[in-house]
């Protein structure tokens, strides 16, 4: 087996006294597409938060390819490769899709560089290319406040892959999008999985099930269980605190 | 010594409950509803004036009168400044909510209005006023009943028009009515408001120690109002109201909170508290348009330092601020410096700044590099909802 | 008709074509304010003119901070002051024969030039000191707040704190920089020129029409290219942007670094074109009345600021002559109605709602859409709300 990409040992945050992270552990090896689903107030996002640097951990480490990743502030963490879909779509709605991807795909981000350095041709076909995948090409040069929500989550998920980082971190990416264009989403995400790491959040168990292989259900705040999809849906313990209930609504 | 140290105290927390009662209707106001109201300083200025007219009155009913004229004076202030704070949120902050920069800007230039409005004041201007409000909503009231939906065009000429009548009729007043409608009611300099006889003087304790006692009356007043405003956020129906809207404005909506309704009562809220510290800043100095502007930034700090929608907060910024700006200002810390040897570059640099203006540099560097460790003052707020 | 008046300039021989001409323009319009405007206006009005033009630099650095970057700052009276003090104290010097020393020194029995005032001796230092001392308090001051990630308002309390801080430090310090009174300028030479002499005059208005021309080609190429879209992303959602690897605080200091450097730049050439630096240049009111130029005339626009900045300062010279009383109502009701009404200002509005001729006209730059308001957009505001249940 490949090296660990992702590693969290241990880790517990703490607001206030509540737990969002209780004890978390948790490993991913590199290529892996993982999926992570879990109850509202499991912890999903905070776990996220802490990967990206958002949160620190009260206690406990959480390590990119071996390195810890606490106390770098957010903008190294991404520069170390480790790039995060928001789960409502964070897009600049003053800038257009063109100029989003750039801002993403730009390698030189200190200020000087940005100040003189011209996008390379390179960098610009990338772009051009990008922007047919996410289907945006007749809209690149339109402000992306005027985007529909669903091409605002794919411009998202875009500027991600922009960004060439070696993990992914994808928060509900298909939240408020059509059957459709939800297949479309889980296509994407089964094709950058061929080259990235990746880990999704999502709820939608339909989606879920199209593209996972490896599930980790998350409840307060620690892992509850991991394994394939119908491991885990044949689970007792999952079907008790989510599954079960949630399968009669969906 | 210890006199010294207890005089000293007692000095910085008076100037402590002058900048708390002056933060706590800001406190409301920014912390609680996320509106940064420069005006703020004027509605001082407002209840500073109205306890000037007050006093007036009361010297008209004999001397006896005139010692009590504070106790009508404090409910009038904050009366008269929680009614110009309502006008001023239905009128304009309602449209703002949650845009803290805009609300920053339009209550400048409320707070300039204000200040030309006391310096220009007559009864001409009080007509035109009138005129004004008259055509302005009584049109739109007859606009709202014969269209279905009155729009912006028509409030627009509606409002250029009632201001043009409104204008004209006043410069005519002023022109051609006498002096009667013409003369200011406040003269453009700063008027005095004398403190009642009781206030007078001080309380004696050891040989030179004196605690004056207009000093004493804010503190009582400052606790007052805190309680006041304690009990009234944590124990009134209204309070729970108004805490709930902070917290989650839709849900609140969705429970049947008139949200509107509580919106206008917490800035009216906050307006008088402002119109009150107006009637207590009377008693330390004159009285001038200029009045608010003197407190406003010093304001702002406590309730930055203290942690914004902290109540707590804004006392504890208050007293530190206030005991360490007399500590520098006064010249304590010189002094004590100088006493001691090997410290006399210490004393030398504290006695460069032992002015009340240079304390207040050396103040803003301390509240900044307060900041660089608690960024988010003393007590942060978790979940801030004021955040631009 | 929606979409099209968004769509990008094309690129390559188009856009190089655009830039000639607006190239031409600021110059035609440079040539006009220098050749024609001289001819036809009073000795008096063309100096208001020149000090309005001086306004209009500030209006720019103000427009680069708050129209661009989204921070609003109501300091920008230090750094106007900073430039204009840093020239005076130059002239004041320079004037006077060996040894001796400005006036108002002996008043406060100062016999000795304080060390400060030493490197103000030389030419270049002043004129670099003109807009490197704002740039670096700007910095440091930037700094210590971005570091923090102090961001809207509170960066606006902070920055008008500091200026009051200024004020009464150059206000108190009678015996270092004579307080109150400030610094005269008017009587002193500047290159064996009287400063306030009408040739000294007008070769300043000229320099304030060359500096403002060569600070809107700044803002201009900070604005348009790369950086300019980072500018707009940091206003837009400045957090998203560290999750791709960019660094806010460095932008933010550079920006205000910069915003305060050209506010230095218009404080010099405010200072010798009205006769005196004072610690009224540090008036609150004054840093904030800054802002509504910029608001008036249009944020995010660089020809509004500059429009703002002239025309509201011709309105205020002309209505307080004949009613002083007025301008303060009037200045309010302003305030007002651009905050409530016309909150892209009057070129914003033009570019939005005029024909396509027009838009051609004013607007050359590139268009904005409204201004960020993160908390107006439902989906930032859902995050945000979710994050704070979840505690």
């Amino acid at each position: 087996m490949s090296a660990k990409i992702l590693d969290i040992e241990n880790v517990t945050v703490s607001f206030d006294g509540f737990k969002a992270l209780n004890n978390l552990n948790f490993n991913m090896d590199e290529g892996e597409l993982r999926v992570i689903i879990g109850p509202n107030g499991a912890g999903k996002t905070t776990f996220l938060d802490v990967i990206t640097g958002k949160v620190q951990p009260t206690e406990g480490k959480a390590r990119f390819k071996g390195k810890d990743l606490s106390q770098r502030p957010e903008h190294e963490i991404a520069r170390l490769g480790i790039g995060r879909k928001f789960q409502t779509p964070r897009v600049y709605l003053n800038l257009t899709p063109r100029e989003n991807l750039e801002l993403s795909c730009n390698r030189h981000k200190n200020v000087i560089a940005t100040l003189f350095k011209q996008l390379s041709s390179a960098e610009r076909r990338t772009i051009g290319g990008l922007l047919e995948t996410i289907g945006l090409e007749t809209k690149a040069d339109v402000p992306a406040a005027l985007l529909s929500h669903g091409e605002k989550q794919w411009l998202e998920i875009g500027m991600l892959v922009a960004q060439s980082p070696d993990l992914l971190l994808v928060d509900e990416p298909v939240a408020g999008l059509t059957d459709e264009e939800t297949e479309k989403t889980g296509k994407l995400l089964m094709s950058l999985a061929e080259s990235h790491s990746i880990v999704v959040i999502e709820h939608d168990m339909e989606f879920v099930r199209q593209i996972a292989r490896q599930v980790t259900v998350l409840h307060q705040g620690s892992v509850l269980c991991e394994g394939t999809m119908s491991e885990v849906q044949n689970d007792p313990r999952v079907i008790e605190v989510y599954l079960g209930a949630q399968e009669e609504e969906v | 010594m210890i006199e010294g140290l207890i005089g000293g105290l007692f000095n910085g927390i008076s100037i402590g409950a002058v900048l708390l009662i002056v933060a706590l209707g800001l406190a409301i106001v920014f912390g609680l509803m996320g509106v940064i109201n420069l005006a703020h300083g004027e509605l001082m200025m407002l209840g500073a004036y109205t306890t000037y007219v007050v006093q007036n009155g009361f010297k008209a009913m004999g001397e006896s009168a005139l010692n009590f004229y504070i106790f009508a004076a404090l409910p009038l202030s904050f009366l008269v400044a929680a009614l110009v704070g309502l006008a001023l949120e239905r009128g304009v902050i309602r449209y703002l909510y949650g845009r803290p920069l805009e609300t920053l800007l339009a209550t400048w230039g409320v707070s300039l209005i204000l200040r030309q409005f006391v310096r220009s004041v007559n009864w001409a201007m009080i007509v035109g006023l009138v005129v004004l409000c008259g055509l302005f909503f009584g049109g739109r009231w007859v606009l709202q009943r014969s269209q279905r939906q009155v729009a912006g065009w028509m409030t627009a000429v509606l409002l250029t028009l009632s201001v043009a009548i409104a204008v004209a009729v006043g410069l005519l007043l002023n022109q051609n009515a006498g002096v009667a409608f013409s003369r200011p009611w406040f003269s453009a300099r700063n008027v005095d408001v004398t403190p009642p006889t009781w206030l007078r003087g001080g309380l004696a304790l050891g040989t030179t120690l004196q605690f004056p006692y207009a000093r004493l009356f804010i503190i009582v007043l400052t606790i007052a109002c805190l309680a006041g405003v304690y009990w009234f956020l944590q124990r009134s129906a209204w309070g729970l109201r108004i805490r709930a809207v902070t917290q989650n404005r839709s849900m609140s909506a969705c429970l049947g909170i008139p949200t509107e309704q509580v919106d206008a009562l917490t800035f009216a809220l906050g307006s008088g508290l402002a119109g009150i510290a107006g009637c207590a800043v009377t008693l330390l100095g004159s009285v001038g348009p200029n009045l608010g502007s003197n407190y406003i930034v010093d304001a702002f700090m406590v309730v930055v330092v203290g942690g914004v929608g902290k109540l707590v907060g804004s006392i504890v910024a208050a007293l530190v601020i206030g005991i360490v700006t007399y500590l520098v200002g006064s010249g304590t810390l010189a002094l004590l410096f100088t006493s001691a040897e090997g410290l006399q570059p210490l004393a030398a640099f504290f006695t460069f700044f032992a002015t009340t203006s240079m304390a207040k540099v050396m103040v803003f560097a301390l509240i900044i590099t307060f900041l660089q460790f608690k960024p988010a003052g003393m007590f942060p707020q978790k979940g801030r909802t004021v955040e631009a | 008709m929606a979409t099209d008046t968004f769509v990008r300039p094309k690129k390559g021989r188009q856009a190089h074509q655009r830039l000639l001409v607006e190239v031409g323009l600021v110059i035609a319009i440079a040539l006009v304010l220098i050749l024609v405007i001289p001819a036809v206006v009073s000795g008096f009005r063309l100096g208001l003119l020149g000090r309005f033009l001086a306004l209009a630099i500030v209006a720019l650095g103000i427009d680069l901070i708050w129209g661009f970057t989204g921070l609003l700052s109501l300091g920008h009276g230090i750094f106007f002051a900073l430039g204009g003090y840093a020239l005076a104290m130059y002239l004041q010097i320079n004037t006077l024969g060996d040894g001796e020393l400005p006036e108002f020194f002996s008043l406060y029995g100062v016999t000795e030039l304080p060390w400060f005032w030493q490197p103000f001796y030389s030419l270049p230092f002043t004129l670099l000191a003109v807009f490197i001392i704002p740039a670096v308090v700007a910095g440091v001051l930037g700094y210590l707040v971005f570091r923090n990630r102090i961001r809207g308002v509170y960066f606006s309390i902070l920055t008008q704190a500091a200026l009051v801080v200024f004020f009464n430090f150059f206000n108190g310090q009678q015996e270092l920089i004579n307080g109150t009174n400030g610094l005269k300028t008017d009587t002193s030479t500047f290159l064996g020129v009287e400063v306030g002499s009408s040739s000294a005059q007008f070769n300043f208005y000229i320099l304030t029409v060359v500096f403002l021309a060569l600070a809107y080609a700044l803002c201009r190429w900070l604005t348009s290219g790369r950086f300019g879209r980072m500018l707009i992303a940091i206003r837009d959602d400045e957090n998203r942007m560290r999750f791709s690897g960019y660094d806010p605080t460095g932008f933010k200091v550079l920006v205000f670094a910069v915003s305060g450097a050209i506010a230095g730049i218009a404080g010099a050439l405010y200072t010798v074109q009205s006769g005196i630096v004072s610690p009224q240049y540090m008036d609150i009111a004054f840093s904030i009345e800054m802002v509504i130029w910029v608001a008036v005339g249009g944020r995010a626009t660089l020809v509004g600021a500059i429009l703002g900045a002239v025309f509201v300062n011709l309105g205020r010279s002309l209505l307080s002559e004949s009613f002083p009383e007025i301008w303060l109502f009037f200045q309010g009701a302003l305030f007002l109605l651009v905050v409530t009404a016309l909150p892209d200002g009057v070129v914003g509005w033009l570019r939005y709602r005029l024909s396509d001729r027009f838009r051609r006209w004013f607007g050359r730059s590139r268009s904005v859409v409204t201004p960020p308001l993160l908390e107006l957009d439902p989906d930032v505001g859902a995050e945000k709300r979710e994050a704070i249940d979840k505690r």
